[in-house]
């Protein structure tokens, strides 16, 4: 970790995906991380490092967790946040995104989040505008913050993440969690495999450094890290699967299978949780789930995101 | 051996007239050495490992004499010498009172006020203070005290830990050029510098090279 501190400088202006990202900057964007989670367990939950940067945040899809994750990161850095829901702005009236982004452009704010329901909405905004430009989860393909999140939430209860394995159980297909975290974890030395039913599984997914079963009990006896994902209905997932009750009895997470594993097991989720279906009540509330510990965390990664990529005049030039 | 004798002299200066003459041609002498020091090898040795010590150890009994004890007293290094140097006096603290006090420890970073305006960002470490710091005596602990600017990035962050009785500042070497307000409150020696010296400490815990305090010329000039 020290060497990684010395030799890597931050140079990017733009968070698109980790795929773009060496090893050693995902390595800087963990270690830095370290060092926010403990802004928040202050009295007085601010630092002044950001002082005058503003923030825009285009939501074009539902979020919770990831909006307030990225607004309270913002605000615990002392930057100024605003938000844009789609329902509400001016999108509703016909406007174009570009249009939208190139207003607030206008308004000279120095970074804009975005998440959308089309896969490249990020890199369109990134390559189009002058602001820094953090994907927050596009379509099918990439969210890299919550896979930074999660790769941090597993070094800091494992202490490594060089040769743990970890299994992701789910709708892999219309995950863009997994692809972020396929990416992140085996560049960091993560053995990963993937399970879930065939239709659910992309094809070729192997060639990214991947492990692909079907077997549900396979991946819990052997992981020491299982992320449940949650069926993505507003992706019409119902088309996959012969039903609900079917999926959770074969692919849901439950006391009952969970019974083979390692003891020390760590049960993920990036959330939101569909509790009886991917994993059970009983499980995601258990002493092995660290599901409310990534969402700690990810303020603790948003945060350090922010700074680097806002924490200095790089521009676009 | 040069720094040695100036100090015998100051013996001297309270038992013989002819001290003045002596101290001068010793000081002349001492000034000198550093001039042809510098000349040869661009950098001249200040401190060693025994002044340190002996500075920290004095720093230590003022910060006691001052405070009238240790009773509330807390240090808190600035990253990363004055880490080193706080857990040092510490030790210091612990041999005359034979008690500890608690260190902290307090990154800056976030609160420098360049970091808009600097290329690369810093790498960011953490700051660990696990003890309430509110109606504590702090003294602050740095090696270089300069422009004033970091002690007044520490100053913001530590108040925003709590509400101390008191913040006083210890440094190693105080080589002046203030830019702000600041003034140290204990310092280990001072040493007048130009804008284009480098004041560089070594401390063998993270430098792995014996302790010194050594001044360097600028490239620029000179």
């Amino acid at each position: 970790m020290k060497t990684a501190e010395k030799t890597v400088k931050w140079t990017r202006h733009d968070l698109l995906d980790l795929d773009e990202l060496s090893k050693e900057e995902i390595e800087l964007i963990l270690e830095t991380a370290k060092s926010f989670k403990e802004v928040s367990t202050r009295e007085v939950k601010k630092v002044p490092a950001l002082r005058g940067k503003t923030v825009a945040m285009l939501f074009f899809e539902p979020s919770t967790r990831t909006r307030v994750s990225f607004e309270l990161a913002a605000k615990r850095l002392s930057a100024d946040t605003l938000n844009i829901a789609a329902s509400s702005s001016s999108l509703t009236k016909g406007e174009s995104i570009l249009d939208t982004a190139k207003n607030i452009e206008a308004m000279n704010v120095d970074m804009i989040i975005v998440r959308h329901a089309s896969s490249g909405i990020p890199k369109i905004l990134a390559d189009a505008l002058d602001p820094s430009v953090i994907n927050a989860g596009d379509g099918c393909r990439a969210h890299p913050t919550q896979a930074l999140l999660d790769m941090f939430t597993i070094e800091d209860k494992l202490g490594r993440l060089q040769g743990v394995h970890i299994g992701i159980v789910g709708d892999i297909l219309h995950s863009r969690v997994a692809r972020s975290n396929i990416w992140g974890m085996t560049k960091l030395g993560a053995q990963v495999t993937l399970c879930g039913p065939a239709t659910l599984m992309p094809q070729y997914i192997e060639r990214m450094g991947v492990s692909v079963t079907h077997d549900l009990n396979f991946v819990i006896r052997n992981c020491d890290v299982l992320m449940a994902l949650r069926l993505q209905n507003e992706r019409q997932v119902e088309k996959f699967i012969p039903s609900i009750r079917e999926y959770a009895k074969v692919f849901g997470i439950n006391s009952q299978k969970l019974k083979q594993a390692k003891k020390d097991i760590l049960i993920m989720h990036p959330g939101p949780t569909n509790r009886g279906v991917e994993v059970s009540a009983e499980v995601a509330d258990g002493n092995n789930s660290v599901i409310l510990d990534q969402v700690t965390n990810g303020i603790a990664v948003r945060m350090a995101v922010l700074y680097l990529l806002l924490g200095t005049k790089n521009t676009r030039k | 051996m040069a720094a040695h004798s100036v100090e015998n002299t100051e013996w001297v200066f309270f038992a013989s007239p002819f001290v003045f003459i002596r101290q001068n041609i010793l000081r002349l002498r001492w000034g000198r050495g550093i001039a042809i020091n510098n000349l040869m090898n661009n950098f001249s040795k200040i401190m060693d490992k025994e002044a340190i010590q002996r500075a920290l150890f004095r720093i230590a009994h003022e910060i006691l004499e001052k405070n009238k004890g240790m009773e509330n007293l807390c240090l808190v290094g600035i990253r990363t010498r004055g880490v080193v140097l706080a857990e040092r006096l510490r030790e210091c603290i612990r041999q005359i009172e034979n008690q500890t006090v608690p260190v902290g420890i307090l990154d800056i970073t976030l609160y420098r006020d360049d970091l808009t305006l600097i290329d690369t960002q810093p790498v960011i470490h953490e700051t660990l203070i696990d003890f309430d710091i509110t109606g504590k005596i702090i003294v602050l602990v740095d090696d270089v005290l300069f422009t004033g600017r970091t002690i007044r990035a520490a100053l913001d962050a530590l108040i925003d830990f709590g509400r101390p009785a008191g913040i006083q500042l210890a440094v190693l070497i105080d080589r002046g050029h203030r830019e702000l307000p600041i003034r140290a409150d204990h310092v280990g020696k001072n040493i007048p510098t130009s804008l284009n010296q480098n004041v560089k400490v070594k401390l063998q815990e993270i430098d792995n090279t014996a302790d010194e305090v050594i001044v360097e010329n600028g490239r620029e000039n000179s």
